[in-house]
């Protein structure tokens, strides 16, 4: 087999569509030929994308589509890529939903068009490389450009407080991430390497781990939030602009996922067994704390804002359960909370651009202006409450039931999200769908454009398909998964 | 023909909701109640071909496997699934007639056949899945499509308040089935239903540590699970979603509340009845809340003006009932009382439904009066239903309810002599309530407007013939079916599928039951019919006066013992003050105002500050430098 060199190819090609945006000598709204030449390059790297998982072999638990570069001229300090299962299932998922959002943006006009969709193709850049790097430095230094294009999305493009929301997604994660910085220096001096796979062979000592986890726990948890680190979610939320909000909460969360696994499950085990109860602590806190927050919000974005602390708790709760059903949840879950949470916003983005507003108050009863609409809403709040049968379900089911085998307490708390979800998401569904037409919303009778329709069938396609086929994700990372739930001894399934 | 009976529902909903706007309605309307026909017949055909104690499963493919936990999509059929199939597809399709009359008018309407289609083909994944977390697809799902049925006109706040309260009440009780499901995932290391009746016997000692005590685990299971049927079934505490639920068009109510959803709770228990038998607790806990469910449900039912709602609390009672019957083992007689059940109940809200049609939508049975003869095949059906409920002799309700008061008497539970005095006094109340409905919509003056009054018309074809089939089973069902439920051969019947107590049923078919007992629910019944006519005939000035002395009891049962109002203020209002007080206290007080916008305010005041030294005076620099030199000179000094 010829090996295609598909992770560097699918890292460059979104900035060889850049060069082609800034070819082009559109000063306008609209921005006609760069919104082309973004959707051809988002499309074909979807496409590209889908090269791994079809090409992926199953039953390897390590790393394939390797590429390593040597940079500094120093051996120990290469630049390699390569997936395995863990990661392979999100650069799938960054490529679909930059994909979703260029498509999103196409009958809009914003200002500076130009600039906001080369945003979107170096974001895209930057989150495969930081999914697929496999040394601590180059992960490093991906991770850190995220917050680049994504302080200027919120920054340049969000609503009123849009700056002070910038500052504060920024300033919040970097803070984490310098500490993370300090781990990996660390590593390097102490062990005079950076590669991933070579770390995950080490044993480290216990008193090495706990600052180490310590670190790398400051990053992820701001990052996926976790409780109480959580308050700059919401605020950045709200204010950025609707696609800035999907990336943000589609991806950019699943980063705090992604590294918990990597990072403090893989490598530091003993650690991660410590502070277990520590993370279970927190995890039901955002479930249930954050939950009753969703049900007082007044704005719809914070409310989903809010709703995403509290999945993301399950998420943790999952992979720090350690075994193999919690980490089969967790990823299910940040995959179904990409899917959805994206619909979600998406769906308000599109109310945001008929009535300028994301106020609960102002609506009521627009299932009669927008009919269409409105059943996909219900889908998506209905996947959002996990709902058997949609994605919601199997990954909130798994962590569930893996988190009980642990602690019933805990297992039992949590399950109380359930019932707090379902409140606040109907109570949503009911104040802006049902009910009699508000008067606000006279005047207005445009149901959902093509693009729009486009895109939200294919994620309710995809909402039911996970939810009926989980198996066409977790097959891939069940081989991974395995060799890092050997380290847990006390793991019983 | 098996699959066809289950899927055909859904079939129907995508036609319905797809083709929408592209066929003419009326072909709509046929097409989804033929294709209910056809999977009714299938039903029956795959009852026939399958022999009485065959079993099969039908994988048709897998759904989650992650570690030792194996879930497929597969179907069990067996008698018991094969005998509930039956009975759901044929209730629906009656229904599915039903409605294309009753909804003729609604612009909405094809969507409302699709809702009705999804709801069957739920209710019946429900019954048939051969796994517990697919039993829980079908038992949510028809918590959805409740949710959409009952705010089906969502331009009535009431309603929309009322699918809300059903589905988040639904959701308390799924919050039990699910804590029930990790526990028998854990104890028993399979979902599959087969697999963990087989395995019952060998864990009926193992405990469990929850919340740090060792609970024996069996009894922790079907005790959260009894939770989630009582959510499901409308038990007393989670019963408050069934009569708001009488919000949404009145098929709902008949399919929703009377022949599937509800008993989807006494199903499941029927289902896994070894493990409960296993339990003794938990026995004794099935039979109070039923005997508390019948005794509240009826008390509430006699002070109620909505028709419906009278016909929903009698639901929630005769709820009651099967748990009683379960509570004490007797499961083949609570599967009869649920089908029988079903026939009559979907009869009497029919029935409802046609005079509620016939009189302009009025509900309130207060505004109605005198109409019997305008509308005599409504009112025979009505009739009917009602004695069929009440258990008068030779309608099906008699077998079946009666054969439960029976058993109670017969079975050594502690609590047998408490449950059979509820248990007769219910069956007092139920006449009670049901011929007061009788009376007051149908006999005495009419108290409605003219215009309804002239209006009054017999319903259409399409709506009667549903009621004149189903009248015939609330007659003859429990004639008929009433040697396959009980007596010697029942074990040779049932015991493959549910938990058989021989020796009751010995004692039953040897007549253990004194001539008494058995005659007392009679007494009762006409006991209470003297009683109605006496109050609303003879004496309707005394009925007056004794409403006026025991107000306080009547506010109280009018305003079904303030329950809801009572979760209003200890769940509702301090959850939205929670939740404003960890969003605007902890959130933004604490967490903000200590974290970055603190951090940030105090590094810009720090930063005010040291610009404050830069004054600009030469001297200020010049003392500074000095300061400055002197502290370094010393600090050399003392060092070297």
């Amino acid at each position: 087999m010829i090996s295609l060199p598909i992770l560097p190819i699918l890292i460059a090609l979104p900035l060889i569509g850049l060069v082609f945006i800034f070819l082009s000598s559109e000063k306008d709204e609209n921005a006609e030929q760069s919104k082309k030449s973004a959707l051809w390059t988002s499309t074909s790297n979807f496409f590209l994308s889908l090269y791994l998982p079809i090409n992926f072999d199953k039953s390897i638990p390590h790393f394939q589509f390797v590429n390593s570069f040597s940079w500094f001229n120093n051996d120990s300090l290469r630049f390699s890529l390569g997936v395995d299962g863990l990661s392979m299932p999100f650069i799938v998922l960054s490529t679909f939903l930059i994909l979703a959002c260029i498509i999103f943006i196409l009958p809009q006009a914003k200002k500076n068009m130009k600039m906001y969709l080369a945003s979107f193709l170096v974001l895209e850049s930057f989150l495969i490389g930081t999914f697929s790097a496999l040394d601590l430095f180059s992960f490093y230094i991906f991770f850190e450009s995220i917050l680049i294009p994504m302080y200027l999305i919120i920054g340049f493009w969000g609503g009123e407080r849009r700056i002070y929301s910038a500052y504060k997604f920024f300033l919040y994660t970097l803070l984490g991430s310098v500490l993370m910085l300090i781990a990996i220096i660390f590593l390097y001096q102490e062990f005079g390497t950076i590669s991933i796979p070579k770390l995950l062979d080490y044993t480290l000592p216990f008193y090495i781990q706990i600052w180490l986890w310590i670190a790398f726990f400051s990053s992820f948890a701001i990052k996926i939030p976790m409780w109480p680190f959580h308050t700059w979610l919401p605020d950045a939320h709200v204010e950025a602009p609707t696609e800035g909000s999907v990336i943000l909460a589609g991806i950019l969360l699943k980063l705090g996922g992604y590294g918990f696994i990597r990072f403090n499950l893989s490598i530091l085990p003993d650690a991660s067994i410590f502070f277990t109860p520590f993370i279970f602590f927190l995890s039901v806190v955002a479930i249930i704390y954050t939950s009753y927050i969703a049900l007082v919000q007044e704005d719809m974005k914070k409310l989903i804002a809010y709703s995403s602390v509290a999945h993301m708790g399950f998420v943790t709760l999952g992979i720090f359960s350690a075994n193999i059903q919690g980490l089969h949840g967790a990823i299910i879950q940040m995959i179904s909370h990409g899917i959805i949470s994206a619909a979600l916003f998406f769906s308000i983005g599109s109310i945001y651009n008929r009535y300028k507003t994301k106020r609960i108050n102002f609506f009521g009863g627009l299932n009669l202006k927008l009919p269409k609409f409105s059943v996909v809403f219900l889908i998506f709040t209905l996947g959002s409450i996990g709902l058997p049968g949609t994605s919601g379900f199997v990954g909130e089911y798994l962590t569930l039931l893996a988190v009980y085998s642990k602690n019933t307490i805990v297992a039992f708390i949590s399950t109380i999200g359930i019932i707090l979800s379902a409140s606040y998401m109907l109570k949503l569904y009911k104040r802006v769908f049902l009910g009699g037409l508000s008067e606000n919303l006279d005047n207005k009778n445009d149901d959902i454009n093509i693009y729009e329709l486009f895109l939200y069938i294919v994620l309710v396609i995809l909402i039911f398909i996970i939810g009926i086929k989980p198996g066409l994700i977790l097959s891939y990372t069940t081989a991974s998964l395995e060799r890092i739930i050997q380290l847990y001894p006390i793991s019983i399934f | 023909m098996f699959l066809l009976s289950i899927f055909l529902p859904l079939l129907s909903y995508f036609v319905c909701i797809f083709l929408n706007n592209l066929v003419k309605d009326k072909t709509l309307n046929f097409v989804s109640c033929g294709l209910m026909v056809f999977s009714s017949i299938c039903s029956i055909f795959a009852f026939i071909f399958f022999h009485f104690d065959g079993e099969k499963s039908l994988v048709i493919t897998n759904w989650i496997s992650s570690g030792s936990l194996n879930v497929d999509w597969s179907l069990n059929l067996n008698l018991l699934t094969a005998t509930m199939i039956i009975m759901v597809n044929f209730v629906s399709t009656l229904i599915h007639v039903y409605s294309v009359g009753y909804m003729s008018k609604d612009p909405r309407r094809i969507i409302f056949m699709g809702y009705l289609g999804l709801f069957t083909f739920f209710m019946l994944f429900l019954v048939s899945s051969s796994n517990l977390i697919q039993l829980f697809v079908g038992w949510e799902g028809v918590g959805l499509t409740s949710y959409l049925l009952i705010g089906f006109w969502s331009h009535k706040d009431e309603a929309n308040k009322a699918s809300l309260k059903a589905f988040i009440a639904n959701r308390v009780g799924d919050f039990g089935l699910l804590i029930s499901l990790f526990t028998i995932f854990i104890v028993f290391g399979t979902i599959n239903i087969n697999e963990i009746l087989l395995l019952v016997n060998s864990h009926s000692q193992s405990y469990f540590n929850f919340f740090g005590f060792q609970v024996h685990s069996i009894t922790l299971i079907v005790v959260t699970m009894f939770v989630g049927c009582m959510g499901k079934s409308a038990q007393f505490g989670l019963h408050v979603w069934l009569p708001d639920a009488m919000e949404g068009p009145t098929p709902v109510s008949a399919l929703i509340h009377a022949a599937t959803m509800v008993t989807a709770g006494v199903f499941l228990l029927i289902l896994m009845s070894p493990l409960i038998e296993t339990s003794k607790f938990s026995q004794n806990l099935i039979l109070l809340v039923g005997t508390l469910t019948c005794l509240f449900a009826s008390c509430v039912a006699i002070f109620q003006n909505d028709i419906k709602r009278i016909i929903a609390y009698s639901t929630c009672s005769q709820l009651g009932y099967m748990f009683m019957a379960i509570g004490v083992s007797a499961y083949s007689v609570a599967y009869f009382h649920l089908l029988s059940h079903a026939f009559f109940k979907a009869l009497l809200f029919l029935g409802a439904g046609s005079v509620i049609h016939s009189m302009s939508d009025e509900q309130d049975i207060k505004k109605m009066g005198g109409i019997y003869n305008r509308i005599p095949l409504t009112y025979t059906a009505v009739i009917i239903g009602s004695l069929a409920l009440m258990g008068l002799p030779f309608f099906s309700g008699y077998f079946s309810k009666d054969l439960i008061l029976e058993f109670i008497y017969l079975s050594e539970s502690d609590f047998k002599l408490f449950a059979f005095g509820i248990g007769i006094f219910g069956v007092f109340l139920t006449s009670l309530y049901s011929s007061r409905l009788l009376v007051r919509v149908f006999h005495g003056e009419n108290n409605s407007d003219e215009k309804v009054y002239a209006h009054i018309h017999e319903s259409p074809m399409v709506m009667l013939i549903p009621l004149v089939i189903l009248a015939f089973f609330s007659i003859f069902f429990g004639m008929i079916f009433h040697n396959f439920f009980v007596g010697p051969s029942i074990e040779s019947i049932w015991s493959k599928f549910m938990f058989v107590d021989s020796e009751m049923h010995q004692a039953y078919s040897i007549g253990n039951v004194p001539k008494l007992m058995k005659k007392l629910p009679l007494i009762m019944i006409c006991l209470s019919v003297i009683v109605v006519f006496l109050f609303y005939f003879k004496f309707s000035r005394t009925k007056e006066m004794l409403k006026e002395k025991l107000k306080f009891f009547v506010k109280f049962f009018y305003y079904k013992c303030y329950i809801d109002e009572l979760y209003e203020i200890i769940i509702i209002k301090p959850s939205y003050y929670l939740g404003r007080g960890f969003w605007k206290s902890i959130d933004i007080d604490l967490i903000d105002n200590l974290g970055p916008d603190g951090i940030s305010r105090f590094v810009s005041s720090l930063g005010i500050k040291v610009s404050k030294l830069q004054s600009g005076y030469l001297y200020h620099y010049v003392l500074s430098v000095v300061i400055g030199l002197t502290l370094f000179i010393s600090i050399y000094i003392y060092i070297f």
